[in-house]
């Protein structure tokens, strides 16, 4: 296939733990040698894969299409930056085979290597040249990146008496005008004010219209529901998703997140062992009346692995977060697994409740010992009504949340009158 | 696009075993060695009083030291040329040497930034410092012939193979500045390593004192010392005085090819972990 611009097959990146932030000295070599040559001799040969290992990224097989615009997402620690690193070839993969057709452009920072003594003229070539430019290209370019970042007037001044907008701008506009076939971009849309911003997504959308390959990074989901045809979920080092449905991709990234920001909270790790099934998108509708409200919770999941088929639970707490009731539709599992996504519709008939605020949380799981998912309080709903309509005290929860469904008659009995003692 | 064949293609994939040198990479990333070159020049005097003047301060304030202990008071002999002039065409490319030595063997932890960031030949960085040196060297050249024609010695026609010792100091430096710019990264002792290493170094080599002074059979294999056959050569080819080094100076240039190709097989092993380990 000549149309495949990047095709990754199995690459895997292996850190040594604190490999990154501690450097050695000779006295640490030493104190090593004389402690334990024999450990020493025996680890020097193979790849010790132990508890001080981990995998930053493994299997990751993917091919991308010339003129393709892929989204890369994740949460922190995904594997994204790894990733993008072993593809701009700063970092080497552990095993696996990358092969890309085509120049690459690697933007993981703007400004890489600015000097704050050289000019807005100078550090423009010296960083030009760092991308991989040619001095012609820079020559060519150099009065459209000046116009691009608005720096006109102060060409000739040294960067570290620039702001650190104009610094920002000087840095994305020489960023901006690299012109390799395949792009790979981390993150370098989060910079400057907002005006520079859309700017800036602007010049990318321009990039992408060129027919050139973008892979993309961002933790900000505008540019990859604009720009992107194509997105890649990361979770824990693998692939979960590569889909051209990007805006599922978004919803199931959005519901990998653990901290809402209504104070949701969930405890598993998405696409772990131990949570193969996952909620990826909730909604709540509220409809009736007291005392006959009816509260259904759509659900969308996402099976990340191949997994039990499971049941679906929902907690009804008050606004403390104490648990009131919870529904159980069924105890049979059936909720099989499944590559495409399936929504789940859940109808509780409500019993009256006092007028408050009430909290839902959500429970998926293959039996009631094993949980796959559990998301705590992701929904609330307001019951404004009384579930007794005229009621004349107020609604206070002194007396607890339920009010059951009552009724009452009152019947004269016969006989004498009963005495005080009688009563007791 | 349908030219996409003709397109480079680029593999990437865990390194094993031998591998090459790959020079040719560097010859096209030489825009990027030019460039970075031309920062480190503008860069080194920004923000001094004297500004440039210090690549001639340096030198002539040794000189000045040198003449007056060794010169005057040790009576260190100089081959029959004025001793200030002897001292001098020495400092010349020994200053260039432990300059891009030092430079060179701090290059790599100083430019983490690039490499965690940006992939282009890691050899790049510590060739840039090397060469920045040469600037600085040309500056302080112009002292010397100030000097030469002040005792009036004129150059031979043997001084047509300057620009081949002046390479021959480039090269030990980058030979030496390569093992220790790749060991810099891992272990930091070689910044503090570097200092005293290169004082001892210079009293190893024929700086102060004439390499005459050496017994005969003992002379040619202090060429071992690569920077002997430097300062020796520059002497011969500029001050014109009999000993021509002949032995010694091969001798030199088959230790700094040794130590290169070492250097450059070492450096290409270690970096693939920099960006891991900086």
């Amino acid at each position: 296939m000549s149309d495949i611009a990047i095709s990754a097959s199995g690459i895997g990146k292996l850190y040594k733990l604190g490999q990154r932030e501690r450097y050695r000295s000779f006295r640490d070599l030493v104190a090593d040698v004389v402690k334990a040559p024999l450990r020493r001799f025996r680890s020097s040969g193979k790849q010790d894969v132990g508890a001080s290992t981990f995998w930053a990224l493994r299997d990751v097989s993917f091919e991308v299409r010339q003129g393709e615009v892929v989204g890369i997402i994740g949460r922190n620690g995904a594997g994204k930056s790894t990733l993008l690193k072993i593809l701009s070839r700063i970092t080497e993969p552990t095993e696996g085979l990358v092969r890309m057709r085509g120049r690459v452009g690697s933007l993981l920072e703007v400004g890489t290597g600015f000097h704050p003594e050289l000019t807005g003229r100078e550090n423009t070539y010296l960083n030009g040249a760092i991308l991989g430019m040619k001095k012609a290209e820079i020559d060519r370019k150099f009065d459209e990146i000046v116009a691009f970042a608005e720096v006109e007037k102060f060409l000739d001044t040294p960067v570290k008496h620039y702001s650190s907008g104009m610094y920002i701008r000087l840095a994305f506009a020489v960023a901006a005008h690299l012109e390799t076939e395949i792009m790979v971009v981390d993150e370098v849309l989060a910079v400057g004010d907002l005006a520079f911003q859309r700017k800036c997504l602007g010049k990318m959308g321009d990039v992408a219209k060129q027919g050139r390959t973008v892979l993309l990074v961002t933790h900000n989901m505008l540019p990859v529901r604009t720009l992107c045809t194509r997105a890649i979920l990361l979770a824990e080092g693998r692939v979960v998703t590569d889909t051209s449905d990007v805006r599922h991709a978004i919803g199931l990234y959005s519901g990998l997140k653990t901290e809402g920001e209504n104070g949701w909270r969930r405890s598993v790790t998405p696409g772990s062992p131990e949570s193969p099934l996952v909620f990826t998108s909730l909604r709540r509708v509220l409809s009736g009346e007291q005392p006959s409200l009816k509260l259904q919770i759509l659900a969308e999941l996402q099976s990340l692995r191949p997994h039990a088929p499971a049941f679906i639970a929902v907690d009804i707490l008050d606004s403390d977060a104490t648990p009131l009731i919870q529904a159980i539709p069924t105890q049979t599992p059936l909720i099989e697994f499944s590559s495409a996504p399936q929504e789940v519709v859940v109808t509780i008939n409500l019993p009256p409740l006092i007028p408050g605020t009430y909290r839902v949380t959500v429970w998926a799981g293959p039996h009631y010992m094993t949980t796959f998912d559990l998301i705590e309080k992701p929904l609330t709903f307001i019951v404004t009504d009384s579930p007794q309509p005229g009621r004349s005290f107020p609604h206070g929860t002194d007396h607890g949340y339920l009010v059951p469904e009552s009724t009452v008659v009152v019947r004269p009995l016969r006989g004498a009158k009963r005495t005080l003692e009688q009563c007791t | 696009m349908t030219e996409t064949s003709a397109l480079p293609i680029l593999e990437i994939r865990p390194t094993k075993g031998f591998l090459s040198l790959n020079l040719g990479e560097i010859w096209n990333y030489r825009e990027l060695l030019y460039f970075l070159v031309w920062r480190d020049i503008k860069v080194r005097y920004k923000q001094t009083a004297l500004g440039a003047a210090w690549a001639i301060i340096q030198p002539v304030m040794t000189m000045i030291v040198f003449s007056v202990f060794f010169g005057r008071l040790a009576k260190v002999p100089s081959d029959g040329i004025p001793y200030p002039v002897f001292a001098y065409t020495a400092l010349l490319p020994w200053q260039l040497f432990a300059f891009a030595l030092t430079e060179s063997s701090n290059s790599l932890v100083g430019s983490q930034n690039l490499i965690t960031k940006v992939y282009f030949p890691r050899l790049v960085i510590p060739l840039a410092s090397v060469l920045a040196g040469l600037v600085d060297f040309f500056i302080a050249f112009i002292v010397l012939l100030g000097l030469m024609m002040f005792y009036g010695i004129r150059p031979t026609v043997s001084v047509v193979w300057l620009p081949l010792f002046i390479l021959l100091a480039l090269a030990t430096a980058l030979s030496v500045g390569l093992w220790f710019s790749a060991l810099n990264v891992k272990y930091r002792d070689v910044r503090y390593t570097i200092p005293f290493l290169s004082q001892i170094w210079m009293f190893a080599t024929p700086v102060a004192y004439p390499s005459s002074l050496i017994p005969q059979p003992w002379r040619a294999w202090s060429g071992l010392n690569p920077m002997a056959g430097v300062v020796e050569g520059f002497r011969w080819a500029l001050l014109g005085n009999a000993s021509n080094p002949g032995l010694l100076l091969w001798i030199s240039t088959g230790a700094v090819l040794l130590l290169l190709v070492g250097g450059l097989f070492y450096f290409r092993r270690m970096e693939s972990t920099f960006a891991d380990i900086a």
